[in-house]
């Protein structure tokens, strides 16, 4: 087991300097030191500062020694402030995970519990009037853009009928009142893709042969759904949901950014505004580790929810 | 980049793009397994029906595309010559009303025009017109961007499901760093480097959305040359080349169209999506995510203008709908045991 996740860590690191050498190709050299230094000090700054700034980062060096600090930077998590808040991403990111985890992780799970349930009653009614109902208002799901929820959701259950605050966040508990629309849009977002995906698991499931067998020895069809679908299937879906952890950290950009949740994905979206760019680089960085990180809990839960995969 | 804007151009390039579609098809519609899934998804009334609307979005879209000169060195659209000539007012108008309304309230004011269908929005411009030119915007970023993606994917997806070993280590390996970078701030910073327009869209998320099709093309190719046909063209002593372009791209290309088909929705969404970012379209593009963008602050004004988003999300949905649609239709059409 140690061996395995020594090895599948290692794996992990020709990747990781892919990625901090995709972005020293994006940030550092497509990006000229000028157009730095004019994103960073402002339009109107004056051509000595400019000069100035370009030293005082190193952006007047070789390259290749530009690409030592860069990677030296990026794997001791040493991110540059941000441009518009002068403040530093550590900080950022320490303020920014809880009030991110306080929408996804309740409506990750609402929405996963949803489009479980969904995708079971369709395989359970599999090919009738309901499940062809069904799948067609997934797909209309899928077809919405994900603004279109949120200001509806706005606009109509909070403005509208008033049941909740438009937007805004405060700390403890008070913080439901605002959460509760955020979460319950994040949980219908990708019902419609989720609950089509894994319909698709399960029926690949059904064809197998131990539910044949199940049926044959008289168990009955709630029981082989529940005991022995559900169970198979869920090993598929280990893959497709816990590449979904990074999700969770990093925030959802729209979401938080029109109800005004102060999480990591608003701090995205100013980031991504105001052409800041130390944010987005320290953002994709994070978001690329925590990626990687949960590829390699996918292969140990597969592994270890699936006696036939062996680690060696 | 004079020359991408010149009229003649974009007018050359709408018919290349759509001519080459056409010839592709045509080309395809000849072997068996193509007929086969021709006459099923003749049959699937629901695809049939995906497939005139989104012929539909395509001839609305190239007719904006496709631009003739009107002397003075202005040019006008096809689209102009069948609904132009309606006045702008001077800021928002409901539907079908007469008013004009400004930031305090609605003033009896008489219209240039008689009334606008689906009333004007901020600068007066009206709606429906602008709906309907935003369909060129939506064509283009999804024509180029596929016009990008789909033969980066599908060819490393066949080379490395066909070559295997350190092609395919390369491949997948290229294919992993991109994907494990969280996809939106990828394509922002692609787009900090290449500067807002329609071009740079369409590249940003062609060079980030080809590993989706990558991993599809490599899985067949690798179960296709296991398949005794491939054996017998190497036992044949074909070349590469010969067995890549005469056996596996013809296996696979179905698997390719459909996911054309399903990508284009994507993009239509992504591209609004990135409007609202700041990083989409160029101020002054008719696009629907910049319309579905101003809808924010149009609905919380008093009174509420509601027009201008109900029409851009409309727009979008049937557009993204029946593309969605089409591309399961398709995937029935073609592998009707797992449809």
């Amino acid at each position: 087991m140690l061996n395995y996740l020594i090895r599948r860590l290692l794996y992990a690191v020709p990747i990781l300097l892919g990625v901090i050498f995709l972005t020293f190709v994006l940030f550092r050299v497509v990006n000229t030191p000028e157009h730095a230094a004019i994103n960073a000090l402002g339009p109107k700054s004056s051509v000595d500062a400019r000069n100035a700034w370009i030293v005082n980062n190193g952006r007047d060096l070789p390259l290749y020694k530009q690409f030592a600090t860069h990677t030296i930077q990026l794997a001791t998590f040493d991110f540059q402030p941000s441009i518009t808040t002068k403040r530093p991403m550590g900080e950022t990111f320490r303020e920014g995970v809880g009030p991110s985890l306080c929408v996804t992780l309740p409506g990750f799970i609402l929405g996963l519990c949803l489009a479980l349930v969904l995708s079971l009653y369709q395989v359970f009614v599999r090919n009738s009037a309901a499940d062809r109902t069904i799948t067609l208002i997934c797909v209309v799901m899928m077809s919405l853009p994900t603004m279109v929820y949120i200001i509806f959701g706005q606009a109509v259950v909070a403005l509208g009928l008033g049941w909740f605050p438009v937007s805004g966040f405060t700390k403890g508990l008070d913080a439901v009142r605002f959460l509760l629309l955020p979460v319950a849009i994040m949980a219908i977002i990708s019902l419609g893709y989720d609950a089509r995906m894994f319909r698709a698991v399960f029926l690949e499931e059904i064809a197998q042969d131990y539910v044949r067998t199940a049926h044959a020895k008289g168990l009955s069809a709630t029981r082989v759904l529940s005991r022995h679908v559900l169970k198979n299937g869920l090993i598929a879906l280990i893959t497709l949901t816990v590449g979904q952890l990074p999700k969770l950290i990093m925030g959802t950009l729209l979401i938080e950014s029109f109800f005004g949740i102060p999480g990591i994905g608003n701090v995205m979206v100013q980031g991504i505004q105001t052409s800041d760019e130390p944010v987005v680089l320290a953002c994709a960085y994070l978001g690329a580790l925590l990626y990687l990180a949960a590829l390699i809990l996918t292969d140990i839960l597969y592994a270890a929810a699936d006696p036939r995969i062996r680690l060696s | 980049m004079d020359f991408f804007t010149h009229w003649l151009t974009q007018d050359l390039l709408l018919i290349l793009g759509l001519g080459g579609i056409a010839f592709l098809l045509a080309r395809a519609a000849r072997s068996d397994r193509w007929s086969r899934a021709a006459t099923r998804f003749r049959a699937d009334r629901t695809g049939v029906i995906a497939l005139c609307v989104v012929c539909l979005y395509l001839f609305i879209g190239a007719l904006e595309t496709c631009r003739v000169p009107v002397g003075g060195g202005a040019t006008k659209s096809m689209l102009d010559f069948v609904i132009g000539g309606i006045p702008d007012e001077r800021s928002y108008s409901a539907p079908f009303s007469n008013q004009i309304l400004t930031d305090t309230k609605p003033q009896p004011d008489p219209l240039k025009s008689q009334s606008h269908i689906l009333g004007t929005n901020q600068l007066g411009q009206d709606v429906l017109v602008q709906t309907l030119k935003a369909c060129r915007t939506a064509l283009i970023i999804g024509g180029l961007t596929s016009a990008i993606y789909i033969p980066l994917g599908a060819l490393f997806g066949i080379f490395a499901g066909y070559f295997r070993r350190w092609v395919d280590d390369l491949i997948q390996y290229i294919y992993s760093t991109l994907a494990s970078i969280p996809p939106i701030l990828l394509l922002v910073s692609i787009l900090f480097v290449l500067g807002p327009g329609l071009g740079s869209i369409s590249i940003a998320l062609g060079v980030t959305g080809w590993v989706g099709l990558c991993r599809l093309i490599r899985g067949e190719t690798m179960r296709q040359s296991e398949r005794s046909y491939i054996t017998a063209a190497r036992a044949l002593g074909q070349s590469h080349w010969n067995i890549i372009s005469r056996h596996l791209l013809p296996n696979v290309m179905h698997l390719v169209l459909i996911n054309f088909v399903l990508g284009f929705s994507g993009i239509v969404l992504s591209e609004a999506i990135l409007s609202y970012l700041g990083v989409g379209c160029p101020v002054g593009t008719a696009s629907w995510g910049v319309m579905i963008d101003s809808g924010r602050s149009e609905l919380s004004r008093d009174p509420v203008v509601w027009w201008n988003l109900t029409a851009a999300t409309t727009a979008l949905f049937g557009l993204v709908l029946s593309l969605n649609l089409l591309g399961d239709s398709l995937r029935k059409a073609f592998d009707p045991k797992r449809g």
